[in-house]
């Protein structure tokens, strides 16, 4: 086949960077990959990391991976954004910037792919990793080594992402690669491959992991958890991943046809040959809009946790709070076609999207009351998780507010595609999403390395993310009702934004600043740990099962699985009037074996992408067998669990009681 | 240790594996849910794309009926041959296990063949997914099915031998549960391929 001729195929010298920027990025990428493998030699931690860290198919610690990648795509993240603010804060008249227009829109579509899909699919699967099994009384996850698959696929995809900083370059087309401009005929290069492929890879993980998680929800619950038993946050993690075993198959179909078009010539949304562009503005929203609730409810839980036991009282309105998460599940696939009002569907059709898309926010305002009236004469600790939940419910109600004044059609078409959509998805994501993430981060961080964080910097860090954050999207609504479109790298002086634009920027490095404080947190908080230990457990006086463990919690979770009979089971443990067993009986138990199968499947998935992004034949053919061969490998070992026998899950415990009574 | 001891813990592992089963079929079951949805998605474009044929022939002048009938027998048949191989593995049949499996391999082959041969033929003609819209969504709407079909018969081929080599195993028997539960699911999609793509494209609509 011509498509896949040549043994580099189109990969040759040219597609290494040239000019000073993308160098500059090229370098950072590769002093940074070259920098930690030296360090890890140096440090003669390679077996330690391979036995501990990335053959294990414990979840708790698959989660801490998954949420250390997604911190440091942040960062990769926040350096785009803060080229892309300053850039437009003195691109103005005759001053160009220091930005290319195609580098400037290469920075903006890897910002929102890599905010999305590796920074916030990243810390929504750590934290699910991290808890979840915990707040079920389950010892595993259903499926322990599709979890690590679907981890490993997702650090492919991350990878993919990031090497196209070195070689070639990134998608110019958006965060959601619209054609035709995303077609073979306007983007001949490699850069929508990249996106298609780093994409196409995270997103089977993903769906891996919703499987992975319903499962574990359906069947692994303690006994005598019935489903109005569960904690809140399991409510939000099952909703989730029901919608994303409903919205990422529509993601491979939709990614899989912009493929076909740019590689064998099919006419699904090439602008000609009998295709249809809309088709795909609307399979990628009905993925789309699902996505940014399976984004979003994980952090709702993650809030009904926390305000539950910082006000301490038990959550106000479960029940409502439960069919508010399945009235969002079922009305966010009805309402992806407010993205594009302007398609001109008509104004039957465009009525019908609106009125859905205002409806969420009843469902939405049920939680947000709930959530407040929890807190209504509760005696509420002040902790830095609570500080984010106060950050959200500010942050999230402009936004909503925002959302829910674009759902009239006639007001979008005004604003539509304007700085006021950047500002109100903004508001959403970063103050609903990322806010949720920090606190969830900041609450559980002891359950898993048994000290707390540092609460001082913790606080420092959330000022200044919540004031930068306002300084840098408020502005922006007042620049989108003024005519500012988005994703613009040059505009005239006599518009007179340029201060507007001034502040956001500010702004975005006042939220450095914040990241900043956030990484001392983590190297003050290491490095003085033992004056936060947490030495019972139950360092917030919870009130789920996560908190009867010890923390750090073992890797078998539960040496006795507790029998659970009221909603908030720890709490209701703790306050029981019943004598306490005085003898545990412990009995034997099967703990999965480390497995290198994920890595190994996941980096022949990382060769395939490559291959294809590239167009060479031989290594699509390798990476493919690879990845078939092992999967047979794998599936023929029967033998993937060991017997952790009860002496030694009694000798485990006691040694960890003796640590517990030395510290306290 | 006592011998009520030795039996509680069978008992226990007995449990566990009926828990390990029904966890992973149920895991299965939603497996295929993503798959319906996937196909879900692959028929909605092809709904939108069927008559962007771009000036070239619909598919009342491209598909023959017979040949699609006769896939349609193969494949249903199939689904019935691993029906009693499922049967047959329950009640603990090596042999009927191999031989039921065996014909639904060979019927999945003939169905197989035929749609290649549909393929080659269309491609011949100068009708292949380059043509039009219309024919892009088709290729791969079937292709994404015919696809499948070869990933179930590869699988199949790799059951065969594992169950000839270490018998029917409650791993195997698990497995081939599956697998079983894969193949219907193909047969179920089909129905609608047939029904949408061939009949419904035969007579124009």
């Amino acid at each position: 086949m011509m498509l896949f001729a040549g043994l580099l195929g189109k990969l040759s010298w040219s597609a290494f960077p040239t000019d000073a920027v993308t160098r500059g990025g090229a370098l950072t990428v590769v002093f940074a990959a070259v920098g930690t493998l030296v360090l890890i030699t140096y440090l003669r931690r390679w077996k330690w990391l391979w036995r501990e860290w990335l053959t294990t198919l414990d979840p708790k610690r698959i989660g801490v991976m998954y949420i250390l990648v997604a911190l440091l795509m942040l960062v990769r993240g926040g350096v785009d954004a803060l080229m892309l603010r300053a850039q437009q804060a003195i691109s103005v008249g005759n001053n160009h910037g220091f930005l290319s227009s195609n580098h400037f829109q290469q920075i903006f579509s890897a910002h929102g792919t890599i905010m999305i899909f590796f920074v916030g699919m990243g810390l929504m699967f750590g934290l699910i990793n991290l808890v979840l099994p915990l707040q079920i009384g389950a010892r595993d996850v259903a499926f322990p080594f599709l979890n690590s698959l679907a981890f490993w696929l997702f650090v492919a995809g991350m990878l993919l992402v990031n090497l196209s900083l070195v070689v070639g370059s990134f998608s110019a087309a958006g965060w959601l690669a619209y054609p035709p401009l995303s077609e073979l005929q306007y983007s001949p290069g490699v850069g929508v491959d990249y996106w298609i492929w780093a994409l196409q890879i995270a997103g089977i993980g993903s769906l891996l992991s919703g499987i992975n998680f319903v499962t574990t929800i359906v069947k692994l619950r303690a006994p005598g958890m019935s489903l109005m038993k569960m904690p809140l946050f399991v409510w939000s993690v099952l909703c989730t991943m029901s919608l994303v075993i409903f919205a990422f198959p529509i993601l491979t179909v939709t990614l899989a046809l912009l493929f076909l078009d740019r590689s064998v010539g099919t006419h699904f949304f090439t602008s000609g040959g009998g295709s249809n562009v809309m088709m795909y503005v609307n399979l990628i929203w009905a993925w789309g809009h699902p996505e940014v609730y399976i984004l979003v409810l994980p952090a709702f839980g993650v809030y009904s946790e926390i305000v539950a036991t910082f006000a301490r009282k038990k959550l106000f309105g479960y029940t409502s709070m439960v069919w508010a998460l399945w009235a969002i599940v079922l009305l966010s696939f009805t309402v992806w076609l407010h993205h594009f009002f302007t398609m001109g569907a008509g104004a039957d059709v465009n009525a019908f999207f609106g009125i859905m898309t205002a409806v969420i926010a009843i469902p939405t305002g049920v939680k947000i009351f709930n959530w407040l009236a929890t807190m209504y004469r509760g005696r509420i600790l002040f902790a830095s998780p609570m500080y984010w939940f106060m950050g959200f419910v500010v942050t999230f109600t402009i936004g909503g507010v925002a959302g829910v004044l674009m759902s009239v059609p006639a007001i979008d078409y005004q604003v539509h595609n304007s700085l006021f959509l950047v500002a109100h998805f903004h508001m959403m994501i970063v103050g609903g999403v990322v806010f949720g993430y920090f606190a969830g981060i900041t609450y559980w961080f002891p359950k898993i390395f048994g000290f707390r964080l540092n609460e001082r910097l913790g606080k420092y860090a959330f000022w200044c993310w919540f004031l930068g954050f306002l300084l840098a999207f408020i502005p922006l609504y007042i620049l989108g009702l003024m005519g500012a479109t988005r994703r613009l790298d040059h505009y005239s002086a006599s518009l007179g934004w340029q201060p507007l634009f001034i502040v956001a920027g500010v702004g975005v490095a006042v939220i450095a600043a914040g990241v900043g404080f956030q990484v001392l947190q983590f190297i003050v908080s290491i490095v003085q740990r033992k004056d936060n230990l947490d030495t019972t457990g139950d360092p917030w006086n919870g009130r789920t099962l996560e908190w009867s463990t010890t923390s750090p919690a073992p890797f078998y979770n539960f040496a006795v699985i507790p029998d659970i009979s009221e909603r908030d089971a720890f709490w209701a443990m703790k306050h029981s009037k019943a004598a306490k067993p005085q003898k545990v009986e412990y009995a034997d138990i099967y703990v999965p074996k480390n497995s290198p199968m994920g890595l190994i499947i996941a980096s022949f998935a990382f060769l395939f992408g490559f291959a294809l992004i590239w167009h060479i034949g031989w290594l699509a053919v390798v990476g493919l067998l690879g990845i078939i061969v092992s999967v047979i490998v794998r599936t023929s070992d029967e033998d993937s669990e060991y017997k952790l026998t009860a002496a030694k899950l009694e000798k485990i415990e006691a040694e960890a009681a003796a640590r517990r009574e030395k510290y306290a | 240790m006592s011998e009520t001891a030795v039996a509680s813990q069978r008992l226990d592992r007995t449990i566990a594996h009926a828990e390990a089963d029904s966890k992973n079929i149920f895991g299965f079951w939603v497996y295929i849910m993503t798959d319906c949805v996937l196909f879900a998605g692959l028929f909605a474009t092809y709904a939108v794309l069927h008559n962007n044929t771009f000036g070239g022939p619909p598919g009342s002048q491209l598909f023959s009926l017979p040949n699609v009938l006769a896939e349609t027998l193969a494949l249903l048949t199939s689904s019935f041959t691993c029906g009693l191989a499922i049967l047959s593995a329950h009640r603990k049949h090596k042999n009927k296990v191999l031989f039921w499996f065996a014909v639904t391999f060979v019927l999945g082959l003939v169905f197989l063949g035929l749609e290649l041969t549909e393929f080659r033929h269309l491609d011949q003609t100068g009708n292949s997914w380059r043509r039009s819209g219309f024919l892009s969504s088709f290729f791969t709407l079937v292709g994404t099915h015919g696809l499948h079909i070869t990933v179930g018969l590869s699988w199949m081929a790799i059951m065969m031998l594992r169950v000839w080599r270490a018998g029917l195993t409650r791993a195997n028997v698990r497995k081939l549960t599956m697998l079983s539960l894969f193949w219907h699911f193909l047969d179920i999609i089909w129905i609608f391929i047939f029904t949408i793509v061939y009949l419904l494209g035969a007579i124009g609509i």
